[in-house]
């Protein structure tokens, strides 16, 4: 293998091979709904029609897809930085102390739109901190940030069981989890932005104003990326440390800005469902979402623009599973959870799997539009 | 038997469109030591991987005591008595010298066994050929030539007839390279067969039988050691290329720019790679290192461009002194006028992923006019890279195709103009034209001399003596960490190549 | 005397909750001796339990069940093997794939062939590996501490618990005496010195794999068919990891791993056994804090502050011949 890959062109490095892996991810997950009994082309229109076919499935469809884009582009920050952040579901889970902290003080007093705000900064803020110590580790002892983050995660639960448990639940209550959020903690919900479409969405579906701040961050991190210089240190660090040593970047603050960022962004993610949807916090409300950024990022190649779909298309599996589990009563939510492993599995340590022979394919109908790098010098 | 230990016969080797070996012919008799000189790039280590089976040929025999044959693993190498000792030695750190030794020899599937035999077998090559070491000792606490002979018991002790050695000086003191070469001159009266690779030609002159000598690829000569000279070596070695003529005027150095007093510089391993080198450099002069790669040259321009910390010493830059042993920081250095394009523009000096615009600010990204507060100013980057493609005629001039996608001449220049560019009174260029078409060679070397006419400051570090030679208004030769000489730019090939052997070097020590 | 019989007690319960922590942490310390990460033990634990159980309650045999956790496992450890070995993809990313795939498909095809909510029915005692009662064990019960433990700790314990107690001197043998242990060791740290000794790197690290899978399979067989009748859903609980803490903890070796992993079952049962009751001299100790504490004490060892953890150093890199 001493020859590198050769190019492909744009479009199929960035859009086919991607597709090629989605859809072989998707026909072992189709093989296993075969294993169970069940027709897997029936279950995916089930679970298409149950997530698109009626305003209130695609409120509920938005309502997950908020979350994955939070923790998606948390992922994705840190990816283009060469960072493997496997903690963004612990993040998630102390920001919502944070939040409660805020809300538990403010509801009863000020209204949800100066809450709101300040909910963001301590959703924000706990959540960088929280990826503060295995970043700080990383970066001055060479701590593995995967091993750390893990670990961070389980501390995470521990910590959040206890101040459940112990400090936030209301006295004589039994529910480990905080009093119920008064008005000034509620987020208006979204409904009836849907209902313009006319589409009907009954007032309990869960899609709310953290929606449109999940988009706003998209484009946020878009414009960190792309458009500013700490993006472009960001960049030049995840492809190659030596380079950004040569252009006088310093490894240590870009390694620890870069996860304060992804963590405040995972971070930002509890605002949903506590705010949004529950109105209290309770106990694992993230609920894996850190773990679904996963394959949300690596399914949208890091990119805001691929990350926002990616985001809905597994908050369709969610939303769209949960009728599948109706209908089909062999098939649960979880089918998802074997759906975000495979395409992990196949859009991320398996991405190369299929290039030699998309290669040589290309290879054989245009050998000049792989040509260019065989003109390459040596390394 | 034949009297040929190895022949090799039309052997060819590339790598994508590199070719690295162009029909090799090679006899070497048994019971001889036989020296592979070149350049660095000549393609003697790829010959050598080949006959130890570490890559393929793609076309060509090998016949080892008259035999052909088929080479395909470093197993097939094992079967036919060859062994290697790498450059890289291939020694597991943690191991003792016993475990390496054994490692992949062990005979059965239980270690007990197989231990106690290779420390009698040990013993017995101690004593035969004078290759004591602790055979409990962890190769980490070892030094590097005890290190060494471990990988030559290793070889021995899997019956080698045939023992390689690539450039296996370079990382000795020379009192452990004389002790090595005591014992070849050993494996040699026992009947066996060594080939050295080297670029010293001091070594081949002190030790070998006969030499063979490789320049880009082919095999130009082989000659008896005793009827050669140092002088004919590095002539050949050299060759006579085509001199690309530059044109230039006189110099006119002015005041010094660049003043490095003592600098002394350690590598990770805490090895010194730059031994107390003082220089001056003076506004409209090139100054050019010439040495064999190496011998500090690239630690030298990485601790003076800040990338690297220095041990010791002190760097005045337009007077005013920098700290290089502390947080040296190459964007400091930018900021006062230091420009480099350094010698790993692959991995260094451009981010292959990033599209050529985002290079052409590599380094040079928090300078305000490409930015508008924290943002890019896309505008006046693209501009700006727009602007330096067309004076630089880089090619395809698109400033937002990738990088990867441009050739080696076309890359070096995205580099060579984003520094030049930024109007540095200093700049550091490292093997400006590696892997550079020839074409672009020439707009290279134009723009350089240009920056000296106009009263710049250039420290040009090349392993191409004739770029060396054609550019520079003087020379300093590296040796072994050292600045060995000071030469003329008319100085001949064949002093240059001594002083760069280190031939005159020793000669004045002893 | 109640104070020996509630230290035995929690020591048996220790026993019993380091047990699959210690095949789960040997299972990796093959991988990652040979280079290979494996954040997958999760996975692949869960994913043997589960084929076990569903085995044992099919052929009402334990030893079916083992030998169909083993195959499984093994096979989940082959896909890592595949993408990390073979097609030089980040390891990471395939550990945590693995994970999940084992996550969401034990649960679909557990409630798909059983219909209970993701369980596998309750395995019938042919099913299952039960005590086994050392010789005397009974008779020796009442000679204080020596025979109390005796019968209380040692004896009483199923087939895989001894298994997996045997396995680390096993593990250190192979890892020290043998061949394959040797090449092990030696592909973890410099895979270019085990190529030019003429042995292939890609075999070896998948025997590694293999190993581990091996390994997983009988952790999740000793959770599915020893420690409880029957699989759960998402009865490893973390557990691999916490192996993989152990791991790290006992710096890759075997005779410290069991040390570690016993270490963190203690800590389990303690927390367990306390339920928020004070202890002694430290006074009460919140459940969560000792629940933590494994992945507390990683991080500070990974921190450098307590030893440093150097692990193998080729690995998580795939290997590539150098040009």
């Amino acid at each position: 293998m001493s020859t590198p890959y050769a190019k492909l062109p744009a479009w199929a490095d960035y859009g086919l091979i991607p597709l090629i892996n989605l859809l072989v991810a998707f026909a072992v997950a189709g093989l296993v709904v075969l294993l169970v009994g069940e027709n897997p082309l029936r279950a995916a229109v089930i679970l298409v029609e149950g997530a698109f076919g009626s305003g209130q499935g695609i409120a509920y469809t938005l309502y997950y897809a908020t979350n994955f884009i939070f923790t998606g582009l948390a992922v994705a920050v840190a990816f283009h930085c060469g960072l493997f952040n496997i903690g963004g579901e612990g993040q998630a889970y102390i920001a919502g102390l944070g939040i409660a902290i805020v809300v538990l003080a403010f509801d009863s007093t000020l209204p949800w739109w100066v809450v709101f705000p300040m909910a963001i900064i301590a959703s924000a803020l706990f959540g960088a901190l929280w990826a503060l110590i295995p970043a700080y580790l990383q970066a001055k002892r060479g701590s593995h940030i995967v091993i750390t983050t893990i670990m961070f995660n389980f501390i995470a639960a521990s910590v959040m069981v206890y101040m459940l448990v112990n400090v936030l639940k209301p006295a004589g209550s039994m529910a480990p989890q905080t009093r119920q959020f008064l008005e000034g903690g509620q987020l208006p919900k979204l409904g009836w932005l849907l209902a313009e479409f006319g589409l009907k969405v009954r007032p309990s579906a869960p899609l709310n104003i953290s929606f449109l701040l999940a988009l706003a961050m998209a484009f946020l991190v878009w414009v960190l990326i792309w458009r500013t210089k700490l993006g472009y240190e960001i960049r030049t660090y995840g492809f190659s440390s030596k380079a950004a040593r040569y252009a006088g970047i310093s490894e240590t603050r870009i390694i620890i800005v870069t996860m304060l960022i992804s963590g405040a962004l995972a971070g930002m993610m509890a605002l949903n469902p506590i705010m949004g949807d529950q109105h209290n916090v309770p106990l694992d409300f993230a609920g894996g979402a850190g773990f679904v950024g996963i394959a949300v990022a690596l399914m949208g190649r890091s990119h805001p623009v691929g990350i926002v779909p990616a985001a809905i298309l597994f908050g369709m599996l969610y939303q769209g599973g949960a009728e599948l589990a109706f209908e089909m009563p062999n098939i649960s939510r979880d089918m998802i959870v074997i759906i975000q492993g495979l395409v992990i599995l196949f859009a991320g340590a398996l991405e190369n799997m299929f290039r030699p022979t998309i290669q040589g394919i290309f290879a054989s109908f245009s050998p000049r539009s792989v040509g260019i790098a065989a003109k390459g010098e040596r390394a | 038997m034949a009297e040929n230990a190895i022949e090799l016969i039309g052997i060819n080797k590339s790598f994508g469109a590199v070719r690295a070996n162009r029909d090799i012919a090679l006899e070497i008799p048994r019971g001889t030591i036989h020296g592979i000189i070149g350049e660095n790039g000549a393609g003697k280590s790829t010959l050598m991987s080949i006959l130890y089976g570490f890559y393929q040929a793609d076309s060509g025999e090998i016949r080892v005591n008259g035999k052909p044959t088929a080479i395909k693993t470093p197993n097939d190498a094992i079967a036919a008595g060859i062994g290697m000792v790498h450059q890289h030695f291939m020694l597991v750190e943690n191991f003792s010298v016993l475990e390496n030794v054994i490692l992949g020899a062990e005979g059965e599937a239980l270690l007990t066994k197989s231990i106690a035999k290779a420390r009698s077998e040990l013993r017995r090559l101690e004593k035969e050929y004078g290759l004591e070491v602790d055979p409990d000792a962890l190769i980490e606490e070892l030094p590097v030539g005890l290190q060494q002979r471990v990988e030559i018991l290793k070889a021995l002790y899997r019956g080698a007839e045939i023992l390689i050695l690539d450039e296996p000086t370079g990382v000795l003191t020379p009192a452990e390279a004389d002790h090595l070469f005591r014992i070849l001159e050993q494996l040699k009266e026992q009947g066996k067969t060594v080939v050295l690779i080297t670029h010293k030609l001091r070594e081949i002159m002190a030790i070998t039988d006969n030499v063979s000598v490789m320049r880009q690829g082919t095999m130009v000569a082989t000659r008896k050691t005793s009827e050669t000279t140092v002088e004919e070596l590095a002539e050949l070695m050299v060759g006579r290329r085509v001199l690309l003529r530059v044109e230039k005027g006189e110099a006119k150095p002015g005041a010094v720019k660049l003043a490095v007093k003592n600098l002394t510089v350690k590598d990770s391993r805490g090895v010194t790679m730059v031994d107390d080198v003082s220089f001056d450099i003076r506004a409209g002069e090139i100054v050019g290192i010439a040495g064999v790669a190496g011998n500090g040259q690239s630690e030298l321009m990485e601790a003076v461009s800040g990338i690297r910390k220095a041990v010791s010493g002190t760097v005045m830059l337009d007077g005013t002194p920098i700290d290089l042993t502390g947080q040296a920081d190459p964007g400091e250095l930018r900021d006062r006028g230091l420009a480099h394009v350094p010698e790993d523009r692959h991995h260094v000096g451009l981010v292959l992923a990033f599209d050529e615009s985002e290079n052409s600010i590599l380094g040079y990204h928090d300078k305000p006019q490409y930015l508008k507060g924290p943002f890019l100013n896309l505008e006046a980057i693209q501009k700006d890279a727009q602007d330096k493609i067309e004076k630089y005629d880089i090619r395809p001039a698109n400033p937002r195709l990738k990088t990867a996608n441009f050739s080696g001449g076309n890359q070096q220049k995205i580099v060579l103009a984003r520094e030049i560019e930024q109007d540095p009174g200093v700049l550091i260029v490292g093997q400006p034209t590696r892997g550079v078409d020839v074409g672009a060679i020439e707009f290279i070397h134009k723009r350089l001399i240009a920056m000296r006419d106009q009263g710049k400051a250039v420290l040009l570090i090349s392993v191409e003596l004739d770029e060396i030679r054609s550019l520079s208004d003087r020379i300093l030769v590296m040796f072994a960490g050292r600045v060995v000489g000071e030469r003329g730019p008319e100085t001949s090939e064949g002093e240059l190549g001594l002083l760069m052997a280190g031939v005159e070097h020793k000669e004045a020590a002893e | 005397m109640e104070f020996v019989d509630t230290l035995i007690n929690i020591l048996n319960s220790t026993i019993r909750v380091s047990v699959p922590l210690l095949l789960a942490c040997l299972a990796g310390l093959y991988s990652e001796r040979a280079g290979v990460f494996d954040i997958g033990l999760e996975g692949k634990m869960l994913a043997g339990a589960f084929a076990g159980a569903a085995a044992a309650a099919v052929f009402a045999s334990a030893w079916i069940g083992l030998l169909v956790a083993v195959l499984v496992s093994v096979g989940m450890a082959l896909i890592h093997g595949f993408a990390s070995i073979t097609h030089r993809g980040n390891q990471i990313v395939s550990g945590v794939a693995i994970n999940f795939i084992a996550a969401g498909s034990t649960i679909i095809l557990g409630q798909a062939w059983f219909q209970q909510g993701g369980r596998t029915p309750s395995l019938p005692p042919e099913g299952r590996f039960g005590a086994i009662h050392l010789p005397g064990a009974d008779a020796l019960r009442d000679v204080p501490i020596i025979g109390q433990l005796y019968s209380g700790l040692l004896s009483g314990h199923s087939l895989l618990t001894y298994v997996a107690f045997l396995a680390v001197p096993f593990t250190w043998w192979v890892l020290f005496r043998t061949r394959f242990g040797l090449r092990l060791r030696a592909v973890g740290e410099n895979p270019a010195a085990v190529d030019t000794a003429g042995i292939s790197v890609a075999w070896l690290r998948y025997r590694a794999v293999i190993c581990t899978g091996i390994l997983t399979g009988l952790a999740g067989s000793y959770m599915a068919l020893a420690q409880n009748a029957g699989f759960v859903k998402d009865m490893t609980a973390g557990r691999g990891y916490i192996a993989l803490a152990a791991l790290i903890f006992a710096k890759w070796k075997p005779v410290p791993a069991m040390f570690a992993c016993l270490l963190f079952g203690f800590l389990d049962a303690l927390s367990i056994r306390l339920q928020g009751s004070p202890l002694p001299v430290i006074g009460k100790v919140p459940v969560q804090l000792m629940q933590a504490l494994p992945y507390i004490l990683t991080v500070i060892l990974l921190a450098g502050f307590i030893g440093k953890a150097i692990p193998p150093r080729a690995g998580g890199v795939p290997y590539v011949k150098e040009r």
